[in-house]
């Protein structure tokens, strides 16, 4: 067999994989649409994601699931509150401050976060974090937006920190010998020179992390407390999207409008990490460093 | 209609037969109902042991799941903490599957709360109201001044669709309350908070949680099967068509008094 010939046939191949993957995806979009889209004959899509009220096994059945888009939006926006901070300024630690030692350290300790399974997580917020919460407040329950935000912060700081610390790493040397060259300080360095420089990369990390936080399911299932309410303070329980399908999936009959307002609720969610997927895309390539700060 | 009274028929007839052979190596595989589930899993295993050319995989998943796993022809017996509902009753004629229930046991639904709260005795109206979101206080009910968390299944869990035909009368539920996917998870939730009401299976019943009277009685195995315990259901196996061979045989063990030995050590009431 000529070189030439094993090249080709190896670059097929690996077409063929990617085909493979890109193509299992699309059959899964396909049929989500297909299982989620027969609800709008019985609901209007503005009822649907408007619609205050979700009783879907009542007759006549209410299927709004406005109370859970807003759970859904509020749980992530918490999260990122906490998780942005934490994950972005332990990546400027990790890869500007940190003795090596200390980076050798930490750096993988962070990442091992990210390989805890959501289970685990969850199980800790509701056993130990939810009565915590609520003797040390006095609340009527601990399973709600705090908690839940907290847990869904841990699960996305290795995301945010990470992807920030990449991003960071791969600010050229030349941009902060430079900076040092005209006397600025280590702190006026990183604040003025090498954050901005890196921007990019830490908010595609941002907006990643906050994508983890809306799609999560065990942990919202277990933590958030399930009410199907638009929340009035931050004490109350909510039922983001994926704990309302993971919930209700198992018992919905096949088929029936209960099964399809559930994937259309998939579908909704879906549009929301593609949104923010693009968001991130955009982001990286309109701010993208040009030169020799290529990311 | 008609179909589904066909179907009545056959779970009549069921309870008259008492045939089957088991063949070599036979697999049976069985999904559905988390409530029947425990049922399902012990009784499989004292099968096994008595019948070793017998497999039985199980798998949980809902009684939603169970029936449509029938319908899918994926599964030899759906569990189901309900009965068949119409809309798949029409789904499995369409396929060419003919559901037959079996009825399998009688599961008692108990009322919940945190064992450091007073109250000890509710009736039916007042748990309605207070799922329903009328009552908000425990002192209304005779209980400390603490504001009442309602805690609930999924609304189309089994175990809900029971909670709201016996004790709301097809209320709503207020949209305050808490949602949780299980009967462990509802146990857990409220064995950690005094402010709590929730409602299980009586297979999951532990010492962690206090249960409440209902109208006076208390849930045990006798008032549920006396009748006179009002949040009371029946649980079902669902076979495509006509049981044979090795499944009518593990139908028939279960409902057997071996079976029904497990279905009172699991916490629910047998069926005689």
């Amino acid at each position: 067999m000529s070189r030439k010939l094993k090249e080709i046939i190896i670059k097929n191949i690996f077409f063929l994989f990617a085909l493979i993957s890109i193509f299992i995806l699309g059959l899964i979009v396909v049929f989500l649409f297909r299982e989620g889209l027969p609800i709008f004959k019985v609901v209007s899509v503005k009822d649907f994601i408007f619609g205050n009220e979700w009783y879907p096994t009542y007759n006549p059945p209410d299927f709004g699931i406005w109370p859970l888009i807003v759970g859904s939006i509020i749980v992530t926006l918490f999260a990122s509150v906490i998780a942005v901070p934490l994950g972005v300024l332990s990546a400027i630690y990790i890869s500007e401050i940190a003795p090596p030692l200390m980076k050798e350290i930490l750096k993988p300790v962070i990442e091992l976060l990210a390989g805890l399974p959501s289970v685990v997580l969850g199980f800790f917020g509701m056993v130990v974090l939810a009565p915590w919460l609520q003797e040390t407040f006095d609340l009527p329950t601990g399973l709600n937006i705090v908690n839940v935000s907290i847990i869904l912060a841990i699960m996305a700081v290795p995301t945010i920190s990470s992807i920030s610390e990449d991003a960071l790493y791969s600010v050229p040397r030349e941009f902060k010998e430079a900076s040092y060259a005209l006397g600025a300080t280590r702190f006026e360095t990183i604040a003025k020179v090498i954050v901005p420089a890196a921007l990019s990369g830490i908010s595609t990390a941002v907006i990643l992390g906050m994508a983890r936080a809306i799609g999560e399911t065990m942990v919202v299932l277990m933590v958030a407390g399930g009410a199907a309410a638009i929340p009035e303070s931050i004490f109350d329980s909510v039922r983001p999207m994926p704990a309302s399908i993971a919930a209700e999936m198992g018992e919905a009959p096949f088929r029936s409008n209960h099964y399809h307002a559930l994937f259309a609720t998939g579908m909704v969610l879906f549009f929301i990490t593609l949104f923010f997927n693009l968001i991130a895309d955009y982001i990286s390539t309109k701010f993208k460093e040009v030169g020799s700060g290529t990311l | 209609m008609k179909k589904l009274s066909k179907i009545l028929l056959f779970c009549l007839c069921v309870s008259f037969a008492c045939t089957g052979l088991a063949f070599a190596a036979d697999t049976i595989v069985i999904k559905g109902s988390t409530t029947v589930l425990p049922v399902a899993q012990a009784s499989a295993e004292m099968y096994m042991k008595s019948h070793p050319d017998v497999n039985i995989s199980i798998s949980g998943g809902g009684s939603g799941n169970g029936i449509k796993a029938l319908i899918d022809g994926t599964t030899d017996i759906g569990n189901a903490s309900r009965f068949i509902k119409d809309k798949e009753v029409k789904l499995a004629n369409e396929k060419g599957v003919y559901p037959v229930p079996h009825r399998v046991a009688i599961d008692a639904i108990v009322p919940i709360i945190h064992p450091e709260n007073p109250v000890n005795a509710l009736t039916i109206e007042q748990m309605s109201l207070i799922y329903q979101g009328k009552i908000k206080n425990w002192k209304e009910v005779g209980g400390k001044d603490k504001r009442i968390v309602v805690v609930s299944r999924d609304t189309s869990s089994g175990t809900y669709e029971v909670w709201a035909k016996k004790v709301l009368h097809k209320a709503k539920v207020t949209p305050r309350a808490q949602l949780q996917a299980s009967n462990g998870a509802i146990v857990q939730v409220i064995s950690k908070n005094s402010y709590a009401i929730g409602y299980i299976g009586l297979g999951y019943l532990n010492k962690s949680v206090k249960t409440i009277k209902v109208n006076e009685i208390e849930a045990t195995v006798q008032t549920a099967l006396s009748g006179t315990y009002p949040i009371a259901r029946p649980l079902f196996m669902f076979t495509n068509g006509w049981p044979k061979g090795a499944v009518s045989d593990f139908i028939n063990f279960v409902v057997g008094p071996q079976g029904q030995e497990i279905v009172k050590k699991e916490g629910f009431v047998p069926l005689y």
